[in-house]
């Protein structure tokens, strides 16, 4: 995936400022940034469900998968119809044996007839993910998919995911949760106020918080957004909620 | 586009409170509008108390009218209720048992005799608006009860007149067997007066045939004053454009139009924000529906549902009520016509609305005014407000599909192709409109 010179803005806020950035084959990379950084917004852009005001990704959204981070599935169906409706919807040649793959990959099997609306979070997030996942799309996009599970459901999410990006599924992720995204990705991008401070190897964001030997994910974050805050210009090009 | 209708259709069919109140309460109201439409009170429901001793009757001349004619009169344009006293008449109005009490007092007979005015007093209670429309349907009632009474009078006076003008048989008058009559006398009095020499008695004799002569001829004409003083302007009508629709199938038209309304609007508004609380939008906008075939889909299941409805309405309707059946397929057209601009104004709605509480109130909030303004009659508002309920009903589909209705239906005018017109049009400007608002949520 290319993402070029990419900026959003709304009204008179800018969302996003030239944010560029490249996704190989089976690699990982994770978007962290404070709140209002404009994650969120990168990351519909990416998944084709926002236009953006500047700038290209490729490829199109029908290539990317999309979990959002309000998870968008449908309360009043069962589990294997939502993913169903969205194998139908998104055009995939056999919808019945995608739901069949995606309910044995998500562990979903035995939950298939119940309703969404009664699953737990966590399992409703598995839906989530899983709907960004029917057509086995070759990037799949997500938004903080780790926010609402508890530890073992976290443990089991992430398990799926890298075993994902092991076959060739390119990934790209937001979190709040800089340790998270220093373990489990390849790459990280460190975005503020719309721009991006930080692109590469987590180990560059560790070595920013102990002066260049190897510290830890979260002081080399704060470090970069101490930076950040003291060469800033002026406020107010803030994404709203995101 | 068809998955997605399929996926509304069945968390509709889950949803079964909802499907059940979708359908019940537009059924509801529309047969009590339906109803209330139908169903004027033209013949209250009233006590009468009869005060006046039996047998009584009211002479004129030499023949005598029963005052229980008034009564009978009366009893003929209303519901009526007899009823032994007064105390328990008050105690019937009280209750709601009778919307009104009427008492004949015992003096009736003899005021009417001696040439005064007799009246009768109407006892009714209420709110200032059940009295309002109780004092008018019961005066309208002793109108017609007093116009019926007054020919009773007027017509053995008629007859006495005739026999006084005719002559003849006049014993039952208490007159001689066989009377000259009025009419013939001036030509009696002529034969005489030609076998009379000149003279006084002759003198004489002419100048009665001359009274009697003039006597004749205006007597004659006291029948038509009679008649003319009792009822002195008569009414003929004359529709002078279209069809008129009866009471009762405008009423079943009112009653679809409701259904399809209420059905059409909240099925359509709420499948909208059902898409946007569930998170759903998003993930479809981004190239697996296009804005226009999810609007299309969403005003596509309300308009079905609604369509369905109120087509069973109509058909079952139809076994109490005469329909044209036909004209089914301009019932059919017009039914389309109105679903398709309803579910337009539906999707408007829920894309303008956030939430599916906030779409169904907003739904509610809207149908219900718009069915009833455009149910006021002209005149029966001031003319600066109903041309302002005019524009209103103009911009909305409701009018346009109620007409649509009634000339698919019963054939009245306005003719259907311009209500139909009207419909696609407005179909066209809520989708704009609905777009318009999607486009904010996106």
């Amino acid at each position: 995936m290319e993402v070029r010179a990419l900026g959003k803005r709304y009204g008179g806020l800018q969302a996003l400022v030239d944010v560029s950035f490249h996704l190989s084959q089976g690699e990982m990379v994770a978007v962290i940034g404070p709140n209002g950084a404009g994650k969120t917004t990168l990351l519909s852009i990416v998944a084709g469900a926002q236009r953006a005001s500047a700038g290209t990704v490729e490829p199109g959204p029908d290539q990317v998968g999309w979990a959002p981070q309000q998870q968008a599935v449908y309360s009043r169906l069962t589990v294997a119809e939502n993913l169903e409706l969205f194998a139908h919807l998104e055009g995939v040649a056999d919808p019945r044996a995608a739901v069949a793959r995606m309910l044995e990959q998500t562990g979903l099997g035995e939950r298939s007839g119940e309703l969404v609306g009664r699953l737990s979070g966590g399992n409703r997030q598995r839906v989530n993910v899983a709907l960004a996942l029917i057509a086995q799309p070759p990037v799949i996009v997500l938004d903080e998919p780790s926010a609402s599970l508890d530890p073992a459901q976290r443990r089991r999410l992430w398990e799926f995911v890298c075993n994902l990006a092991g076959k060739g599924t390119a990934v790209l992720f937001s979190t709040h949760d800089v340790a998270e995204a220093g373990r489990l990705a390849d790459r990280v991008i460190v975005l503020v106020d719309g721009r991006v401070l930080l692109d590469g190897p987590p180990l560059e964001l560790a070595r920013i918080g102990a002066g260049g030997a190897e510290g830890d994910f979260e002081s080399g974050f704060l470090e970069l957004l101490r930076g950040a805050q003291a060469s800033a210009p002026a406020p107010g090009s803030r994404e709203p909620g995101s | 586009m068809r998955w997605l209708l399929a996926k509304d259709l069945l968390i509709l069919r889950r949803s079964r409170v909802t499907l059940a109140l979708l359908i019940l309460y537009p059924v509801a109201i529309a047969l009590l509008l339906g109803l209330a439409i139908s169903r004027s009170p033209s013949r209250p429901r009233v006590a009468i108390v009869d005060e006046t001793p039996p047998g009584q009757t009211v002479e004129v001349g030499s023949r005598r009218v029963p005052v229980s004619e008034y009564a009978r009169e009366l009893f003929s344009q209303v519901q009526a209720v007899p009823t032994a006293s007064r105390a328990s008449a008050i105690a019937k109005v009280r209750s709601g048992e009778v919307l009104a009490a009427v008492i004949i007092p015992p003096d009736i007979a003899s005021r009417i005799a001696s040439l005064r005015r007799a009246s009768i007093e109407v006892l009714y209670d209420g709110d200032a608006l059940e009295q309002s429309l109780v004092q008018s349907s019961i005066d309208a009632a002793i109108a017609r009860a007093n116009t019926g009474f007054s020919e009773q009078i007027q017509r053995p006076t008629a007859a006495t007149l005739q026999a006084l003008l005719a002559g003849g048989e006049t014993g039952l008058l208490g007159g001689p067997s066989e009377a000259i009559g009025l009419s013939r006398m001036p030509a009696a009095l002529d034969a005489i007066i030609a076998r009379q020499p000149p003279g006084r008695v002759r003198t004489e004799l002419q100048r009665v045939a001359r009274s009697a002569a003039f006597d004749a001829r205006e007597l004659t004409l006291s029948g038509d004053v009679l008649a003319t003083v009792g009822q002195p302007i008569g009414v003929r009508s004359r529709l002078l454009h279209g069809r008129r629709t009866p009471l009762d199938a405008f009423a079943v038209v009112v009653a679809v139009s409701v259904s399809l309304m209420f059905v059409c609007v909240l099925l359509s508004a709420g499948a909208v924000a059902l898409e946007r609380e569930e998170h759903a939008l998003a993930r479809l906008a981004r190239g697996l529906l296009s804005p226009w075939a999810l609007l299309a889909e969403k005003a596509l299941l309300g308009a079905i549902c609604s369509f369905v409805l109120a087509l069973a309405m109509l058909a079952g309707v139809g076994a109490f009520v005469t329909l044209d059946w036909s004209r089914a397929a301009l019932w059919l057209a017009a039914l389309a016509l109105a679903a398709g601009a309803f579910g337009a104004m539906g999707v408007a709605i829920g894309a303008l609305a956030r939430e599916v509480r906030a779409a169904s109130l907003l739904s509610i909030l809207l149908s219900l005014p718009l069915a009833l303004l455009a149910l006021v009659p002209q005149d029966s508002v001031a003319r600066g407000f109903y041309d302002a309920i005019g524009v209103v009903s103009f911009v909305f589909p409701f009018k346009a599909a109620l007409q649509a209705l009634d000339a698919a239906v019963n054939g009245s005018a306005p003719a259907i192709g311009g209500s139909l017109a009207h419909l696609a049009v407005l179909t066209a400007l809520f989708a704009v409109l609905a777009r318009v608002g999607l486009r904010r949520a996106e």
